[in-house]
């Protein structure tokens, strides 16, 4: 059983999902690699913002 | 003007619907109908890397639904086409989550199933010309 932890599960989601929306939502390679590259960095971005938050609201 | 009313009509020759079905039967199919072996590939090895990983985590694979999330995760999981399928006929997946990643994994077998979706609906606009070849 693979058993990643809770990060590696975001990077790994926000990789497979950021590979999607890059090749449906844009129409030449250089804008989907671009637009890839941002939903990776919003996805791992926003899960370090929430889980500061959480942390900071959890003490 | 004229050579892009040209590649409209040669998307839209045939029967438009084959990438559609062909995307949700098999991730990245629809693409490799309209030689877009490239793209094709990829969301191929994201969309069954993602199912993969679902399964390997021990995630559940939705077998009925009894209440509105179990209705809205089993359509999810349909969104797989052929793995669903496949899994439900191997038995892989849990039937019940037990463990902590078990519930990442039942969401990565949903999350799969609606990125193949939106793959399949990719394919279809291309070949329809709504998106340009």
């Amino acid at each position: 059983m693979f058993s990643p932890s809770h990060f590696t599960a975001v990077i790994l989601f926000a990789l497979c999902a950021s590979v999607v929306f890059g090749i449906t939502q844009r129409e030449t390679p250089r804008r989907m690699m671009r637009y890839g590259l941002y939903c990776f960095a919003l996805f791992v971005g926003s899960a370090f913002v929430l889980s500061w938050v959480m942390y900071l609201v959890a003490r | 003007m004229a050579a892009n009313g040209t590649k409209t009509t040669q998307a839209e020759q045939g029967f438009v619907y084959g990438p559609l079905i062909a995307g949700w039967l098999v991730p990245g199919a629809g693409h490799f109908l309209l030689r877009k072996w490239g793209r094709g590939a990829l969301l191929a090895l994201a969309i069954l890397g993602m199912f993969s990983l679902g399964i390997a985590m021990q995630g559940k694979v939705y077998t009925s639904a009894s209440d509105i999330l179990d209705i809205l995760g089993l359509a999810g999981d349909l969104g797989n086409g052929m793995l669903y399928f496949v899994s439900r006929f191997a038995g892989l997946g849990a039937s019940a989550v037990q463990v902590t990643t078990a519930d990442y994994g039942t969401r990565f077998i949903v999350v799969a199933g609606l990125l193949n979706v939106i793959a399949a609906v990719d394919a279809h606009n291309l070949k329809t010309g709504r998106k340009p070849l």
